[in-house]
């Protein structure tokens, strides 16, 4: 099989453009895929790629390079909107896990339980993708256009995901549920951003992962805490305004009716966590 | 990409020629003969095989070999560098961190890196930082000690008892060193160079019929496979099992399979052509069939039999009857009934299946992991053919078992390729197969009804319960057996009526796992006597300990108790259960949101075959060169048995535990010390020992013509033997040795009395009897449906504890079990074939353990010794789950208590309030 590892991301671009290759990154994903004891398919491993790994401030905003492990994110002087992004860095799979896997990996998963994509999700993420032929940058939720599926074409790559400097204000914070602490799917998960300035939550951004197909925002309660007092956003997070917003399916973790209410009570605490981090 | 990889390893400069997508875990094990690194599951599921690149941890098996071009490697292997133990390496022996140790090297490295910048962590960090590896033996609390304790220079713990001290001392594993140091041989750390490597065409469906096509064709076309076999190719009775009048499993299926995961050929090659051939093209062509599951379809009229001789798919019932059970219960002033449902479960050790076979003139040798040698010996002999002197078992240390490696799984299969083949050959299961063709415990359903009078003394109990035992017999027979044994609990039952029968579905097969079935009734009747506490407001400990059984009592079996140390293990509770339950109290007095619970329950287990013969041999001899050997024939799968049996040998002889030099087990070398399983072998190959260790101090005493005080003291050649002023010198070396090299020696055969049960299971299924209480505080977050449990005090009475810290790790490493049946552990065949649909323990779930070990001395076992092992699972899942229903008021019926049924039922009952 051909593996290659290219040190610039040119070379990398015009070996997928010359053939149908896995990318490898972080293969923590793609070494699940097979029971063999190496890699079978024609690889493009894109680690030897130094500015695939970098992390910093650009113009408008922050640049995650696409092979960032996450355990470099987790390390990372990134404003505290990025906390949920961090938080969720820690509870990838086990230490292990994060010191390999890259959080363009996790995007390219496209798991619906992948820890990645709701912290991203509020940050307002764009991925930027290339190919031989050029660049372009779709939103995170056009990315993602099912389980298991992006808008990946063949030949392209995820080479950065970009933060803009608007979805990257005020605080976040990230809760992770399972029926255990370590080495965990989630069975849901939530990322939250809010901007509070005084008590009053200027803007809100809040996401849920592992209860539908894919990882989504929830605009409706998002519009209801905006300019509402930060001690009574936490009352505010219902039933009403989660459940419409969520498609979560009856799985081995766990059944649909528990996702939707664990969803919510996971935002309104990590809501409240917030609203009380603004308080104190 | 192409030429060699440059790297450092363990602070060497090194070059692998290797493919570039080859994993790490390969790289280092196979080619460059590293095997300190263990390889669980191929998926970053366990962490056995954490290694730090560029300091950080890492999973060896997820990490390409091209990724570590240039950086440096750090592996088990580098951690000392002058062969003795480093600190950390010292700190896991002195705290008895390994058990079986196939996780202590993961453990190790994922702690470095740690150690490398927290020094002194807290107990928060070393548990967060081995959060990515799995152990299944330790319950982890020995292991973050150990981290914690890393920085002392405090040495390996290692202690050098004088003669009769030994037993009762806290003495590390003897057998640690090598865990530690990652040169144990696991059964997938050793084969001969020319060996063929073997894998097995399994059915990918729970029932099906199948046609071979063309396999000659198929071979023909693949360069590199040696040989292909079917059922035909086996030259003896392709039919095995534990238990030999049912065996019925056929090592490789004919025309049928009966489970997902039955092997029907094997493929046998070099190994570059079986890594590079994809087996899903194998010439077989399947047709499922339908298949019943659940014992209720199985048990229906007209059901499909999966076996002939058992009618109604029951392949056999169990049953005590004492007294008039329903007359009692329907006199009963109090009555609480239940019905309780658990899954399967997965033995989950972190080793797969591994081990090789090879012909050493006309005997077949197999070395492999398991936990009962000669059973496999006469299993493969059948298989083959082969009178049972032509198949040698070498067991390796197995890295885990807990029932399951009591079957054959590998042995006759690897057997059969290197006795048609004539080259030795090596298997080693995958993390699903293992998971799929292997044994679990018994998924149960049981209904039961316990009575009690007004002053709360039990009047009555009956037990019904059906027991998946899958597809084939295993020990289905001897979980059917013990329940109906066990079910009433160490309690006084003088009513009493329980059925347990084992029915065959197409699931997976139900085997011997911690317990045979005595955990699930245990929740039944646990559940129960809170119910029961409750109605009669009484507390639910002075209510257990109102019927605990005492010395003179009789059992549902009708046997008279001795030792019975049930009272004394509950009365430890006391102090602690009257705080927990103040505890609790006024936290839910001020928290809506969160309520805790305290529950308590009890164990009692017979240690042994269940009223079978069940005897251990051990022998021991000096050599004429004055070396002292004990044949150690019990299986140590991380339990201790190497420590514990030479401990009691040493002081029945009257040496230092030091002179003792051990060898075995091996079928060749130790007599037959049965298997390890039952919680027997402390109790019955140490009894063994205790007789071969005072036979042979006869021995010596009389060549050396002294009094019984006399001291014995090996010294070069000589025995020199002292008893007040007289000493005398026997030159070993002048006397004649026997057919096994030994001048003096001693072989002693220990059964166990017990006496056959009869059509109403009245009898003496059992010599020794072990008994236990624990009691669990837990943590309920209500909106969630989680648990966490906060503490468990664990109360044993051991007889006598011939090793604390042994003692204490096993009670650790049984709660972690019953913890994850309680709360996270159910196996769905198709489902959950791997660690992280599966979900077992991790460090952050585990509570904080307080073991109490109480002597209550057993009038027949080893200086008063009784079983542990099983035990301890026993009482922890009805623990939590009383816990449980004291916090919420909930009484689950559904095991585990995954948060979504929790929740469910609390959503239920705020919707009814």
């Amino acid at each position: 099989m051909t593996y290659v590892r290219p040190d610039t991301l040119g070379e990398a671009l015009d070996r997928l453009a010359a053939q149908d290759a896995r990318i490898a990154a972080g293969c923590t994903d793609l070494f699940t895929l097979t029971q063999d004891q190496a890699l079978p398919w024609p690889v493009v491993d894109v680690t030897g790629i130094a500015e695939l790994k970098t992390i910093r401030r650009t113009d408008d905003g922050w640049r995650i390079g696409a092979a960032a492990s996450w355990r470099a994110i987790a390390a990372a002087d990134l404003p505290t909107a990025f906390d949920a992004l961090k938080l969720a860095a820690r509870e990838v799979g086990s230490t292990q896990i994060q010191t390999a896997a890259t959080i363009g990996g996790n995007l390219c998963n496209a798991s619906p339980a992948a820890d990645g994509v709701p912290p991203l999700l509020i940050l307002e993420a764009e991925v930027e993708i290339a190919s031989s032929t050029g660049t372009r940058c779709l939103p995170l939720t056009e990315f993602i256009t099912g389980p298991r599926q992006t808008a990946l074409r063949p030949g392209e790559m995820v080479t950065a995901i970009l933060v803009p400097d608007h979805g990257a204000a005020g605080n976040a914070h990230f809760l992770k549920l399972g029926a255990r602490k370590h080495l965990l799917i989630s069975v849901a998960m939530v990322a939250t951003r809010l901007e509070i300035d005084g008590d009053t939550i200027r803007r809100a951004a809040l996401a849920v992962g592992a209860c539908g197909p894919v990882a989504t925002r929830l605009p409706a309660l998002e519009s209801v805490l905006e300019g509402m007092s930060a001690a009574e956003a936490p009352a505010m997070v219902t039933n009403e305004l989660v459940f419409p917003a969520l498609a979560p399916i009856d799985d081995i973790r766990a059944d649909r009716a528990y996702r939707l209410e664990a969803a919510t009570e996971l935002l309104r605490r990590a809501v409240a966590a917030l609203a009380n981090g603004a308080q104190s | 990409m192409s030429g060699a990889i440059a790297f450092t390893l363990n602070g060497l400069a090194c070059k692998a020629d290797t493919p570039p997508g080859a994993r790490l875990s390969h790289l280092l094990r196979e080619e460059l003969g590293l095997r300190g690194t263990k390889s669980g599951c191929d998926a970053g599921d366990c962490g056995a095989c954490t290694v730090l690149i560029d300091g950080a941890p890492a999973c060896a098996c997820l990490t390409p070999a091209a990724q570590v071009a240039g950086r440096s490697i750090l592996t088990v292997e580098g951690l000392s560098r002058d062969g003795s133990p480093d600190r950390l390496q010292a700190s896991f022996l002195r705290h008895g961190a390994a058990q079986c140790g196939i996780c202590t090297p993961g453990m190790l490295m994922a702690a470095k890196a740690l150690l490398d910048t927290t020094p002194r962590p807290t107990r928060q960090e070393a548990e967060d930082a081995i959060g990515g590896v799995l152990c299944r033996c330790t319950g982890y609390a020995k292991i973050v000690d150990a981290i914690c304790d890393a920085w002392r220079e405090a040495g390996d713990g290692a202690q050098h008892p004088v003669a009769g001290k030994a037993v009762g001392a806290p003495l590390p594993r003897l057998d640690g060193l090598q865990k530690v140091a990652g040169t144990e041989v696991f059964g997938a750390d050793a084969w001969p160079d020319e060996a063929l490597v073997v894998r097995a065409i399994r059915a990918p469906h729970h029932r099906a019929r199948f046609r071979l096509g063309d396999i000659e064709a198929w071979q023909a076309s693949r360069p590199g496979i040696a040989a292909v076999f079917t059922a035909a190719d086996i030259p003896g009775q392709n039919r095995f099992g534990v238990i030999p009048p049912f065996a019925d499993q056929p090592v490789l299926a004919v025309h049928e399979t009966r489970f997902r995961g039955e092997a029907i050929a094997l493929v046998a090659g070099e190994a570059e052509a079986i890594r590079a051939i994809d087996l899903a093209d194998f010439p077989v062509a399947w047709e499922p069939l339908p298949p019943m599951l659940e014992p209720q379809e199985a048990r229906r009229d007209g059901a499909v039999c999966l076996h002939e001789t058992r009618p109604g798919n029951v392949l056999i019932t169990g049953k005590v009857k004492c007294g008039d059970a329903h007359g009692a219960l329907a006199a009963s002033v109090h009555r609480a009934t239940i019905s309780v449902e658990t899954g399967y479960v997965e033995h989950a050790y972190i080793e797969p299946e591994a081990g090789f076979a090879r012909m050493n003139g006309d005997v077949l040798e197999i070395q492999a992991c398991t936990q009962a040698p000669v059973m496999d010996q006469e299993e493969t002999a059948l298989v083959l053919g082969l009178p049972k002197e032509r198949v040698r078992i070498l067991p390796v240390s197995a890295g885990g078992g807990f029932g399951s490696k009591l079957d054959v799984s590998l042995q006759p299969l690897i057997g059969l390729v290197a006795l048609k083949t004539g080259r030795p050959a090596r298997m080693v299961f995958t993390r699903s197969e293992s998971m799929m063709a292997t044994t679990k415990r018994h998924p149960a359903r049981m209904t039961a009804s316990i009575g009690a009078d007004a002053e709360g003394r039990i009047t009555g109990m009956i037990f019904d319960g059906d027991f998946n035992t899958g597809a084939y017999a295993s020990w289905g027979p001897t979980v059917a057996t013990r329940v109906p044994v066990h079910a009433s609990g160490p309690y006084r039952t003088p009513n009493y009526h329980a059925e347990a029968r084992a029915v065959h579905t197409n699931g997976p097969i139900s085997g011997a796992f911690r317990g045979f079935g005595v955990p699930q009734a245990a929740i039944v009747q646990e559940s129960l006597y809170d119910d029961l506490a409750n109605s009669l407001g009484m507390d639910r400990l002075a209510f257990r300990r109102l019927n605990a059984l005492a010395d003179g009592d009789r059992s549902v079996c009708g046997q008279v108790m001795d030792g019975a140390g049930i009272a004394e293990c509950l009365d430890a509770l006391q102090g602690d259960w009257q705080r927990a339950l103040d505890e609790a109290a006024s936290f839910n007095a001020t928290n809506t949101g969160r309520k805790r619970g305290v529950g308590v329950a009890s164990c009692w287990y017979g240690c042994g075959n269940t009223a079978l013969p069940n005897p251990s041999t051990m022998r021991a001899g000096i050599t004429p060169d004055g070396r002292l050997v004990l044949h150690q024939g019990a299986t140590d799968i991380g339990q201790g048995a190497n420590t514990v049996i030479s401990q009691i040998f040493a002081d029945a002889l009257g040496v230092p535990l030091s002179t003792v030099e051990r060898i075995g087990p091996d079928t060749a070398l130790t007599p037959d010390c049965g298997k390890t399983s039952a919680s027997r072998q402390t109790v019955v190959s140490g009894k063994a020992a205790l007789l071969a260790g005072k036979a042979l101090r006869e021995a010596i005493l009389r060549q050396g013509n002294m009094g019984p005080g006399a001291e014995i003291t090996l010294d070069g050649c000589s025995l020199v033997l002292t008893e007040g002023p007289a000493v005398r010198r026997v030159d070993l070396s002048a006397l004649p040795a026997d057919a096994h090299g030994y001048v003096l020696t001693a072989e002693e055969t220990y059964d166990p009395p017990t006496e056959p049960l009869d059509e109403n299971g009245q009898g003496k299924p059992y010599a020794v009897y072990g008994y236990g209480a624990q009691l669990a505080e837990v943590d309920v977050d209500l909106a969630l449906g989680t648990v966490r449990v906060a503490r468990i005090v664990a109360a044993h009475d051991l007889g006598r504890v011939i090793n604390p810290q042994l003692a204490e790790g096993q009670i650790e490493g049984g709660i972690a079990q019953g913890l994850g049946m309680a709360l996270m552990e159910e196996y769905i065949p198709g489902r959950t074939e791997n660690l992280h649909d599966y979900l077992i323990p991790t460090s952050g779930d585990m509570p904080e353990i307080r073991s109490i070990l109480i002597e209550k001395p057993d009038p027949e076992g080893p200086m008063g010794a009784k079983g542990l092992g099983e035990h301890v699972l026993i009482p922890t899942a009805p623990a939590i789950l009383n816990a449980i229903a004291h916090a919420t008021g909930i009484r689950l019926t559904n095991v585990p208590a995954l948060p979504h049924r929790l929740r469910a039922e609390l959503r239920a009952k705020e919707a009814g309030a």
